[in-house]
């Protein structure tokens, strides 16, 4: 398949990043027209921590998908997303810190020592953010492709403590959060298989060598 | 594992000459976005069009006010209605108001049976004429952390036991709400909550002026979502020991199931009063969000009627009987 043209490519970007922005806008749209019922912190927190999860998913699925279908240009759009991951993820973090506990410092340490579902969501917002910070392409070059990548594994942790945030908060029926974790799993197990197919290989390349030079 | 071919991720791919636009973008749309939300909902909590009474329900005729009311403000019809759990029908809070709309409350039946004199069936026309219907305003405390203030229409619970005519050696009393699949989408799915839903009092909390079963809602018969045509509203405790769509109510000298405590013992135990001081194992009960209000408020120990109910608990260690 023909590569896309570096044109088009930047031109997609612009309504990918609208589109993204989105569920943001819906909320800003519907807390000024009083569409987010009764208990509108509830929602922005809801709202927010499942778009967190939906776009660490989307991120994770760009390297499978591009692979599988050959739409090599998708990489092009993936730090997108995975910051989109980190602003959605910032706001439910800050729905938390300011609506939830007001900055009061004492109550949150004494909650994230405490209540494992926010062990694990503080886990997995702090897993993102060293992330964004090094998602330039200058912090590319300084720490070199492999370290880079090496450390951008995180998102794999940081997507899974998400998941395990949503399980320990829902009282009953964990039908939902098991939904985000399911596609997790299958985004994982395909990294998973593809590596051990890719230690499978090397080993039996250097046993082939190894016969040869014998 | 995801080292590939340097072609595949050449840095001169990963940042294009747009992507330094973007990144201003991003920050930009980030801030603007959160000064947005920020904004919007400060303007909703200062220039809402809030509290439209509902009108258009069955009104209720002979109410009498109750001095047990509280003096707070009631929460807003719309709010009272469109937040709630009832998760028989969904456990979306938003949900069951739509869902609930065309339940069937004619004809309705209340049995009651166990340790009575005689087992009988009342019907729901006669239960509501049992005592003269009263208007109680009380507190609710979600054991999620939300809270409102509730103009309920209802009776005396011990009103209904005495017409139940229970056995002197009866020490609980429990409480069934309907299995109706075909109309109660949830009880249909497994992996939600067993089913029927069941709750239980001890028969001194059972009697207690507070305890009431409620048949209406702002002078209006109940609506659905909120349990017609019968529901338990004890104040004192979290809002789950409310059950509604009351079909069966049973005497027992033993402590009867409670759903969620069976659910979750370690989470929910029988009693389930409101208590500041003993925490949800996943989350702080300590404060609480009133419906409506921006900042939380403290919770009050029993709710705020302690000074009604806390001798019903004396000598009981509330940590452990939680």
């Amino acid at each position: 398949m023909k590569p896309l043209p570096e044109k088009f490519i930047r031109a997609l970007k612009v309504p990918v990043f609208l589109l993204c922005l989105g569920p943001a806008f819906v909320l800003t749209w519907k807390g000024f027209h009083d569409g987010l019922g009764a208990n509108p912190i509830d929602v922005i927190t809801r709202t927010t921590g499942r778009w967190t999860l939906t776009f660490l998913l989307i991120t994770l699925s760009v390297t499978p998908v591009r692979k599988l279908s050959s739409l090599t240009w998708l990489i092009r759009f993936r730090r997108m997303l995975g910051l989109f991951a980190f602003f959605y993820g910032s706001l439910h973090l800050m729905t938390y810190v300011w609506l939830d506990k007001f900055f009061n410092v004492h109550e949150m340490l004494h909650d994230i020592a405490k209540r494992r579902f926010i062990t694990a969501g503080m886990t997995a917002w702090f897993l993102m953010l060293p992330l964004a910070l090094t998602s330039t392409k200058g912090w590319i070059r300084r720490m070199g492709g492999k370290r880079w990548q090496k450390l951008h594994r995180l998102i794999y942790f940081s997507a899974a403590a998400g998941v395990v945030h949503f399980i320990w908060l829902v009282k009953a029926d964990l039908r939902r959060p098991l939904k985000y974790g399911a596609v997790l799993a299958i985004l994982l197990s395909y990294r998973l298989v593809i590596w051990l197919i890719s230690r499978i290989r090397a080993r039996r390349a250097l046993a082939t060598q190894q016969a040869a030079s014998a | 594992m995801l080292i590939k071919k340097p072609d595949d991720i050449a840095s001169s791919e990963i940042t294009p000459k747009s992507a330094y636009l973007t990144r201003r973008k991003f920050i930009a749309g980030a801030a603007a976005a959160s000064a947005a939300l920020a904004g919007g909902f400060y303007l909703r909590q200062h220039l809402g069009t809030e509290d439209i009474v509902h009108a258009g329900g069955t009104k209720l005729s002979g109410i009498v006010k109750s001095p047990l009311s509280a003096s707070e403000a009631p929460t807003s019809f719309k709010d009272i209605t469109n937040y709630n759990n009832y998760y028989e029908f969904s456990t979306d809070k938003y949900e069951p108001n739509g869902l609930s709309q065309n339940f069937r409350t004619r004809p309705w039946t209340v049995a009651i049976d166990g340790m009575v004199k005689k087992p009988k069936k009342l019907d729901i026309d006669a239960i509501m004429k049992l005592a003269p219907l009263e208007e109680r305003i009380y507190r609710h405390r979600c054991v999620e952390g939300w809270s409102m203030v509730i103009p309920w229409v209802g009776f005396p619970l011990s009103a209904l036991i005495k017409a139940a005519d229970p056995l002197a050696s009866a020490k609980f009393v429990a409480f069934q709400t309907v299995v109706a699949p075909e109309q109660m989408p949830n009880q249909k799915q497994s992996g939600v909550l067993d089913w029927p839903y069941v709750e239980g009092l001890r028969m001194d909390e059972a009697m207690h002026p507070l305890a009431i079963m409620a048949v209406g809602l702002y002078d209006e018969v109940l609506p659905n979502v909120d349990g017609a045509p019968l529901r338990l509203v004890v104040p004192w405790k979290y809002g789950f020991k409310g059950i509604k769509a009351i079909v069966k109510i049973s005497f027992t000298d033993s402590m009867p199931p409670t759903t969620w405590n069976r659910m979750a013992p370690g989470e929910y135990g029988f009693y389930s009063n409101v208590n500041p001081q003993k925490d949800h194992p996943r989350w702080s009960q300590a404060s609480e969000r009133r419906i409506g209000e921006f900042r939380k408020r403290p919770t009050l120990m029993f709710n705020g009627y302690a000074d009604q109910v806390a001798s019903l608990y004396s000598g009981m260690d509330l940590q452990k009987n939680y």
